[in-house]
């Protein structure tokens, strides 16, 4: 396989990137988004013909679909460990190409339409490429150094994205919380790094995912506190997984990232960089399998569990639809943690992995939909919030309808994309505990809820006065949902067991009909609820709302996380070590500073009398030194 | 009998030395420096450098004490008592030179001279056919020399002390 | 030589010629005065190698001619030095050390 090509997928979005960030004062705004959209339709053909030859050509080899890697040496440590940069072919990054290509194009060729107008046109398609950039690296890491580097370059492109409407302030302190947070976890994920490249002396993926390899058989070696000192590492890396991909408790910069044009929640808080956490946990899989028994995997499927619960709950009281979006888009990324936590290794055990990379391959696919439809809802009426919709279905029917696809994909209804990807993981749950699939159940009927809540709330009962009429978008942003609904319909058939595995080897799976059916009845139980409550306009909703009393409250306040988190940071962090630090700083550090300057000016305003001008003083100075120089030689001399 | 009267001038020469740099009057103090100098061409005759000693007279005491002389008359100071500095600076200054002048003194006389005692005397035409000799240990380069010093310090000097009056004649008479 | 005098005591007496010019020169305010002061050192100067070369070199005569340059270079510069000072008291009216402190800090 020709890998230079796929070294060209990253590069065209950065040359993009390049020469939209170097000469954005010299190009017309249109020029621009048809760059962005050209580089990045090549890099799509790119990924498609990667994916192709990969799959179909090369194939498997012994049965076993061959780990491709080019390499160079970037930095040596020692002898054995060193980062190197370069490009790993996988099944899932292959996956993940096709699916960061498609979504960013599609966002790409929407924005086109979306953004028209916007005085920093050229700005946002130059840190769109960017953050495409960024993602392919992301996805092509060779090593755990190679992925930091590009896990802080999409952090860095979000940052950048979501303060996009820089003078707004909640924008600006909502990219600073993002960035601060996922900065935070990925301290975790640094130190995760460090021990690993440490005990194991090496970072590289190949070697450390070896299931014969010294990384993994040795993993009892050194342990700390009870548990393998790799283990820990582990954990550490997940805790940064956990601050990209929103898992509770760092899940509080999502919501507030919405401040951000609604292209960009679709690309960056739908469908990639927050699957980036996922992503990472399945790229170190056999790592997280075998060390200690798959310790660390457990605290993974708990993890995932509980977000996917507690994001689904809230999610239920929102009346900001971007924000519903962004609390269910956590709520599937808990799915997929979950999936990836009750996984096994070998041929069918492997399920819980390939549901995961299935969940968010379809995931990308409908939630990318849904945040481009609700986009094309508030382009149209210029507000995010249920209470000024309703009634919207006679005024924009394609939205309506590829709207209607997405949720029905969401709520797990067959035979669109979701209902197969969704089924699969509750079927690894089941396998492994049944009360992660309890839990795994609950939240596909929330979800069918609250998805259909917003459904129901913007096109369907009471209209609302709109100030004008609002109108269908324009055709530069319906096709990409119409290209995204077709995709979620037609890509749970895809027979994605025989492509990815935890071993590469590709495995049948086989329809297990009473599982399927009772997670399709928890579906249609929440559709059904939600027509109840949502298609007329009734009271039953704020009945039963206020029937929960206090919980309601706390649900609707996101469980005043925001606010626990805000009270710690200023009232413990800031006045305990900020200020303590500061006054230091102030007094001492710099204190001393100016103490030296002050200290010589005080000298040399002592010591400049000696400039007196006085041609006596001078010869004074002149004898005295020639006396002092004649006694020094004198008693040299004598001795 | 040299003895003595080399005792006398060292005498004459450090009393009125001490007295010039230390008189109040202007004048006096020009005087005395001529008796120092008058009392040094005296030691020279002692040692039988005839040609130097003349010099001395002629060039020092004659040319120099002189010129010092019309400068204090042209800077209108002849009557005026002189400042003297602060009592601090002068007892500081003794000190300073009273130090040097033991560091001099223990040089010289933990020094063993190698005194070649003699009675040479020497003549004029000794000097003068050192002074304008070229072979090795001859001075005529420096005689030379010497002669373009004393041009340089003439017109130094008429420049200098030209002053703006004669340069705004020239000016107005061209 | 001087018959009955060491060459110690004649060296002790430029010494103390020495000094007190310095003395003087540092002492003195008026410009005329730190002038008679330079002649006092230069004048211990040439004793100094009038008498070296008579005690310990009588047979050449380098000395002499020292002395006769120093004397020469003398007189040029106190010719200088007055041509300076009468300028200096067009300017300023003063001769005073004092009034001359111009580079002073």
């Amino acid at each position: 396989m020709n890998l230079n090509l796929i070294i060209l997928i990253p590069l065209i979005p950065l040359v993009v990137f390049l020469v939209l960030g170097l000469f954005y004062k010299k190009i017309k705004p249109a020029i621009s988004g048809y760059v962005g959209v050209l580089g990045l339709l090549i890099s799509t053909s790119l990924a498609f013909y990667a994916a192709y030859t990969y799959f179909m050509v090369i194939g498997k080899t012994e049965g076993v679909y061959q780990t491709i890697v080019e390499k160079t040496v970037w930095m040596k440590f020692t002898d054995s460990l060193q980062i190197d940069m370069g490009i790993l072919v996988d099944p899932i990054s292959v996956m993940m190409l096709i699916v960061v290509s498609v979504i960013s194009l599609m966002v790409h060729i929407y924005s086109m339409g979306y953004m028209k107008g916007d005085p920093g046109y050229t700005k946002y398609f130059a840190f769109l490429s960017l953050f495409t950039f960024s993602m392919y690296g992301l996805v092509l890491a060779t090593n755990l150094f190679q992925i930091y580097i590009f896990w802080e370059l999409v952090g860095v492109s979000s940052y950048l994205l979501i303060g996009y409407y820089y003078t707004k302030e909640s924008a600006v302190a909502a990219a600073k919380k993002a960035f601060v947070v996922t900065r935070f976890a990925d301290l975790g994920f640094l130190i995760g790094i460090l021990i690993i490249g440490y005990y194991t002396g090496t970072y590289d993926f190949e070697t450390l995912n070896n299931p014969e390899g010294t990384s993994i058989l040795n993993w009892a070696a050194t342990s700390f506190m009870g548990l393998s000192v790799l283990s820990w590492a582990l954990i550490l890396i997940f805790i940064g997984g956990a601050g990209k991909s929103a898992m509770f408790p760092l899940h509080i910069w999502l919501p507030d990232a919405m401040e951000g044009p609604t292209p960009v929640s679709a690309l960056i808080h739908a469908a990639t960089m927050v699957v980036a956490g996922v992503y990472l946990v399945a790229r170190l899989f056999p790592m997280y399998y075998f060390v200690e028994d798959g310790f660390a995997l457990n605290i993974v499927a708990f993890v995932g569990a509980f977000t996917a619960l507690f994001a689904a709950v809230i999610a239920i009281t929102q009346t900001d639809i971007k924000r519903v979006l962004a609390f269910s888009t956590m709520s599937q990324l808990g799915y997929m943690m979950l999936a990836l936590g009750v996984s096994g290794y070998e041929g069918h055990e492997g399920l819980g992995f390939m549901s995961s990379m299935f969940h968010l391959f379809t995931h990308a696919m409908f939630k990318a939909l849904l945040f481009l439809c609700a986009g094309s809802v508030i382009h149209a009426i210029h507000s995010n919030f249920l209470k000024d919709m309703g009634g919207l279905r006679k005024y924009m029917p394609i939205t309506n309808i590829t709207f209607l696809i997405a949720a029905l994909a969401i709520a797990g209804v067959p035979p669109l994309a979701g209902f197969w990807s969704k089924d699969e993981i509750l079927v690894a749950a089941f396998e492994q505990s049944l009360f992660l699939y309890v839990i795994g159940l609950f939240v596909a009927g929330l979800t069918a809820f609250y998805i259909f809540r917003i459904y129901f709330g913007i096109f369907w009962g009471k209209e609302s006065n709109y100030e004008k009429k609002p109108k269908e978008s324009p055709g530069s942003m319906t096709a990409p949902l119409l290209i995204l609904a077709f995709l979620s319909i037609v890509g749970g058939f895809i027979p994605f067991s025989e492509f990815i595995s935890p071993d590469k080897a590709g495995f049948e799976t086989h329809m297990n009909f009473p599982l399927a059916a009772i997670a399709v009845f928890a579906g249609l139980l929440g559709i059904g609820l939600s027509w109840i409550f949502y298609k007329k306009e009734n009271q039953l909703a704020d009945k039963f709302a206020n029937s929960f009393g206090a919980f309601y409250t706390w649900a609707f306040h996101k469980f005043y996380f925001d606010e626990l988190y805000l009270f710690v940071t200023k009232r413990i962090l800031f006045n305990v070590f900020a200020k303590t630090a500061a006054r230091f700083d102030k007094k001492y550090v710099d204190g001393t500073m100016v103490g030296i300057g002050n200290q010589t000016v005080n000298t040399s305003e002592r010591i400049k009398g000696m400039q007196s001008g006085k041609v006596q003083d001078y010869a004074f100075a002149f004898i005295a030194g020639v006396v002092v120089l004649a006694i020094i030689c004198i008693y040299l001399w004598m001795n | 009998m040299e003895r003595i009267i080399f005792y006398c001038l060292a005498a004459v020469i450090i009393a009125f030395g001490i007295a010039s740099v230390t008189s109040r009057k202007m004048l006096r103090s020009v005087i005395y420096l001529s008796f120092v100098l008058v009392s040094i061409s005296g030691i020279f005759f002692l040692v039988d450098y005839n040609f130097l000693a003349a010099i001395q007279l002629t060039v020092y005491a004659g040319g120099i004490v002189v010129l010092i002389i019309f400068s204090v008359l042209l800077v209108h100071h002849i009557e005026m008592e002189l400042e003297m500095a602060k009592a601090s600076k002068k007892i500081v200054t003794a000190i300073a030179c009273l130090i040097g002048l033991g560091v001099f003194l223990a040089a010289i006389y933990s020094y063993d001279f190698d005194v070649i005692n003699n009675s040479l005397t020497t003549t004029t035409a000794d000097i003068g056919i050192g002074l304008l000799s070229y072979e090795a240990g001859g001075f005529i380069l420096p005689f030379e020399v010497i002669s373009v010093l004393l041009l340089a310090a003439m017109i130094g000097a008429i420049v200098i002390a030209k002053g703006k009056k004669l340069t705004e004649n020239n000016n107005q008479s061209q | 030589m001087i018959p009955g005098i060491s060459i110690y005591e004649i060296l002790t007496i430029t010494s103390i010629l020495f000094f007190i010019g310095v003395y003087g020169f540092i002492t003195r305010t008026n410009l005329i005065s730190i002038l008679i002061s330079v002649e006092l050192i230069l004048n211990a100067s040439v004793v100094n190698f009038v008498i070296i070369n008579k005690y310990l070199f009588p047979e050449v005569l380098q000395g002499v001619y020292f002395s006769i340059f120093i004397i020469a270079v003398a007189a040029a510069e106190t010719a200088l030095a007055v041509s300076i000072i009468i300028n200096l008291y067009r300017q300023i009216s003063s001769v005073e050390v004092k009034d001359i402190e111009t580079m002073k800090y």
